[in-house]
């Protein structure tokens, strides 16, 4: 049985070890914020935060998070209201909505890290993300702005 | 058949540049008009979208015919239909198109929500199922949702408003001339102390008749709230930043198990046997099922293989990997697309079959003094939304209910049925939103495998595909090679003008493969070339597809613009002209091109527009090179290894010009600082959703251009996944997309958007790389760097 935090919840696993996260976040406890986009740790659609840092779910097994704290989307904010996702609001950021979540929580883990990253930085740590729809500008501002940069 | 295929085959002189008051603006979308203009800025810092506008002149609504008449279930307006007033005044607005990022759920309930002078802060939106006798038209595709539902919404909100303020009349016992609907409520003129809110009149305006279109009253445009402001943000915009947006995989029904499926690794192949013995070993795999395959033309049946169904998605995928399968790779099991590529330009170098006949083109050769000529190939490409196929399905004896995210949910509840035996009535197909679309999910074949594999084990199921499915066993975009050739005369003017298409037909994916495009293919930027030449042969030769073929955003209009863009660059250097310059002489003056006297064929498409609606005006072609070159600084001073390309293309009757600033450093390393676009898609009804489609092509042009190449061997799609299909990321993309759409009032017809902003980047990127190293790129992709 392996036990771990899920949005400060504890939560227990005793299926496959070696299950991602990912799976087991969407399939085994219903929060559906993080998105299968690749698998293989390509597209960044499934972003959580494992202790703070921004990891790929589909990456991380429920055996690399025992004893950990997991972070989804659904408790990035009790209310929903994370600076990061005001910003995504403020620009209208999204067109189809999918990748948004992991760009969020791999900009949450950005921000919260680095409170004055430049635009270098911004877009090297967000380079991980893939857009099909191709919001980058506005993701791109949308951090800025977080960051203080306009 | 669906989409496309559903058809029957039947200037501006700007002011300055607009200001924008905050030079820190990151994201900045322009509106230009001849005599005014007004700008849209997206303000971050403020967290609103501030415009400014100078008010239009009133204006009636005057209809006009669209395509949507030729349409399935054509268009439907009324009230009782899409709208539905709560006692609480909470006005629900049926979005019946599906949303794939375009912001159409957005769009046109807001369109609804003007004309009936609702609060759009009351506003709330519900999607609906696929249910076109209801509805209409439910194709999302073909950049159509705006351009075929802006008049029914416009006449939706009308009638229900009139519907109001004769509930209120009533009720007050006036004559309806006396009062009027605004804000959420219905006044009695002159005597502020009457007022109806909407909620308490519903009930009686819901039993007023439905008043016809010639007595409603329209809004003036001066009066629009939201229509052609750019303020509204996206209905989904919380639940997308929260986590809580359902998309395909996300509802969850009690009991459901989740499927994948391990398909032929060539199109037409079939389980030859196999042994499912290691898979049903694994704790959690449930069943095993076999799904009948098809060889094409089979529409959108599934490609078959073996379905591994278990309590959770690792476990099903895991047991997918244990599965020991022979194929028997069937008919398609040689293609090779290197060799197919080399096939087509023989072809290409050969007469072709006569498409579009104007002047005398042999004539005109004969007599050239010089003859410019160029080859263009794309290779297949593969759609690659964030979200692959996913569909959940529901089967029992009598009944099926499915919840997908489909752009056609109708076309999908009639698959469903027929391959289930049951009547349409006795399926429900629910529509998610949908994680990118791009014309991929117009194609069920993911859906019917779930009702296939539910009914099969009894059980609702998820049926999900990978990545790797994704790009291998998709509808792929067509591999082209198009040859252009012009005559020169001896005053050094382009006198003819030979242009030979070769490409697999979409049509191949729905009837008997003949090797040669039909007119909807030959209508995307290949017979409707709008230049002011005397002497025209478009020619189409033979080359038949191997794969699924299917149309991908855009469509044919990728490699026509890529090709007919590109020479126009390789024009302008061979005769020494600034390519704006060439460009523009070859459009020729301002005028609407009869298509019968410029030799089109008769069953010329006009993306299923009557062409009186919708002609080719080389006016409004002219309009936005222009708008684009003066934006983007055209003829500017740029440092080394630095250049300005420009191309401009007509798709789904609207007119694109983009220029791309392109630096290409010393080892090759191409980058694009800047793009700038300019929009004419007529009467702009969300200037920000425009804005952002825009933005959004000129990363997918940068990706199509640099990337984007689906190979063949033995059959077999060669690539997997992001690593070996690649997208631009944010460390190489447009890092600056400016967009400027061109001002027009509502009589100049709402026109596309979802698509038309693609075809041009990629010329206009070829051409910028010209500029700056002299190299002419004619093969996509370019890669990374040139050598």
């Amino acid at each position: 049985m392996i036990e771990l935090t899920v949005n400060g919840e504890a939560r227990s696993h005793a299926g496959d070890p070696a299950m991602p996260l990912l799976w087991y976040l969407r399939d085994s406890l219903g929060l559906t914020g993080a998105k299968y986009g690749c698998g293989v740790g390509l597209c960044g659609a499934c972003t959580v935060h494992l202790e703070g840092d921004a990891v790929r779910a589909c990456l991380v097994s429920v055996a690399d998070a025992a004893g950990k704290s997991v972070v989804t989307v659904e408790g990035l904010d009790p209310a929903g209201d994370h600076p990061v996702q005001q910003a995504w609001r403020n620009l209208n950021v999204p067109q189809c909505g999918f990748c948004q979540t992991g760009q969020i929580m791999q900009a949450a883990a950005l921000v919260a890290r680095n409170p004055a990253a430049s635009d270098e930085e911004i877009t090297e740590a967000m380079s991980g993300n893939i857009c099909r729809c191709g919001c980058y500008q506005r993701i791109h501002a949308a951090v800025r702005q977080v960051v203080g940069g306009a | 058949m669906l989409g496309y295929l559903k058809q029957e085959f039947a200037g501006r002189e700007g002011p300055a540049t607009p200001q924008a008051t905050g030079a820190e603006s990151p994201v900045v979308a322009s509106l230009e008009k001849i005599d005014r203009r007004r700008f849209l800025q997206l303000t971050g810092a403020a967290g609103v979208f501030a415009v400014a506008l100078r008010v239009l002149p009133a204006e009636a609504m005057e209809p006009y015919p669209t395509g949507a008449a030729g349409m399935p279930n054509g268009t439907v307006a009324d009230p009782h239909v899409f709208v539905a007033i709560a006692e609480d005044g909470t006005v629900t607005i049926v979005a019946h198109r599906s949303e794939m990022g375009t912001g159409s759920r957005t769009s046109l309930p807001m369109v609804v929500a003007d004309e009936l002078e609702a609060d759009w802060a009351r506003v709330r939106v519900v999607q609906a199922p696929g249910d076109e006798p209801r509805y209409g038209n439910q194709d999302t595709d073909g950049s159509r949702s705006l351009r075929h539902f802006v008049q029914p919404m416009r006449q939706c909100g009308a009638a229900l408003r009139a519907m109001l303020e004769a509930a209120a009349a009533a009720e007050w016992g006036v004559d309806p001339g006396r009062v009027r609907a605004v804000d959420h409520e219905v006044v009695l003129l002159g005597d502020t102390s009457r007022r109806l809110g909407y909620g308490a009149l519903a009930a009686a305006a819901m039993a007023q008749p439905v008043p016809p279109f010639d007595s409603l009253r329209f809004k003036p445009e001066s009066e629009f709230r939201y229509i052609g402001k750019g303020e509204i943000a996206i209905v989904d915009l919380r639940d997308i930043t929260t986590g809580t947006a359902s998309f395909g995989a996300d509802p969850r029904l009690p009991g459901m198990k989740v499927a994948v499926v391990a398909r032929p690794p060539v199109v037409g192949g079939t389980v030859k046997s196999y042994d499912a013995s290691e898979t049903l070993k694994l704790p959690g795999v449930e069943r095993v099922v076999e799904i009948a395959g098809s060889t094409p033309p089979a529409k959108f049946a599934p490609l078959g293989g073996i379905a591994v169904v278990a309590d959770n998605t690792w476990t099903a995928l895991q047991g997918r990997n244990r599965l020991r399968i022979e194929w028997d790779d069937g008919p398609n099991g040689g293609y090779d697309s290197t060799a197919f590529e080399a096939a087509m330009r023989e072809t290409a170098r050969k007469p072709g079959k006569a498409i579009r006949t104007q002047g005398d083109p042999e004539a005109a050769f004969a007599a050239a003094e010089r003859v410019v000529s160029a080859e263009y190939y794309q290779p297949h490409m593969i759609h690659a939304p964030m979200e692959p196929p996913v569909a959940i399905a529901s089967v029992t004896a009598d009944r099926a209910e499915v919840w997908a995210p489909v752009q056609s949910p109708y076309g999908t509840r009639q698959d469903v049925a027929e391959l289930l035996g049951l009547p349409i009535e006795a399926v429900t197909v629910n529509v998610t939103l949908l994680g990118g679309g791009f014309g991929r999910k117009s194609k069920c074949d993911y859906v019917q495998e779930a009702a296939l594999v539910s009914k099969a084990v009894g059980a609702p199921v998820k049926l999900q595909w990978t990545r790797e499915d994704e790009i291998r066993h998709g509808f792929y975009h067509t591999t082209s090679v198009e040859r252009i050739e012009a005559a020169i005369d001896g005053a050094g003017k382009v006198s003819g003008w030979r242009h030979r298409s070769v490409a697999p037909s979409i049509l191949s994916t729905f009837a008997p493969d003949s090797g040669y495009q039909f007119p909807i293919e030959h209508g995307m930027g290949f017979v409707d070339m709008p230049f002011d030449i005397p002497n025209v042969a478009c020619e189409n030769g033979q080359a038949m597809a191997h794969t699924r073929i299917g149309w991908f955003r855009a469509v044919s209009n990728l490699p026509r613009a890529f090709a007919v863009q590109s020479f126009v660059g390789e024009l302008a250097y061979a005769l020494g002209r600034d390519p704006k310059e060439m460009l523009l002489e070859l459009i020729g003056p301002a005028r609407v091109i009869d298509p019968a006297a410029a030799g089109m064929p008769e069953d010329f498409w006009n993306y299923g527009e009557p062409y009186e609606s919708f002609p080719i005006d080389t006016g409004r072609l002219r309009g936005v090179v222009e708008l684009a070159a003066e934006k983007a600084g055209w003829g500017k001073a740029l440092p080394e290894r630095e250049g300005l390309g420009i191309a401009a293309h007509r798709s789904f009757v609207s007119y694109i010009a983009s220029v791309v600033h392109v630096k290409v450093g010393e080892d090759g390393t191409i980058s694009v600082p800047e793009v700038t676009t300019a929009v004419d898609c007529g009467f702009c009804i969300n200037p920000e959703r425009v804005a952002s489609q825009m933005e959004g092509a000129a990363v997918m042009g940068m990706t199509l251009a640099l990337h984007s190449a689906v190979t063949y061997a033995r059959g077999r799609v060669e690539q997997s996944n992001f690593y070996d299909y690649e997208m631009a990321r944010m460390d190489r993309y447009p890092g600056k997309v400016g967009v400027h759409i061109v001002e027009h009032p509502f009589s100049v017809h709402a026109s596309g958007v979802g698509e038309p902003g693609l075809p041009p980047f990629a010329p206009a990127l070829a051409n910028a790389i010209f500029a700056a190293t002299g190299k002419r790129l004619r093969d996509l992709p370019f890669g990374e760097r040139i050598a």
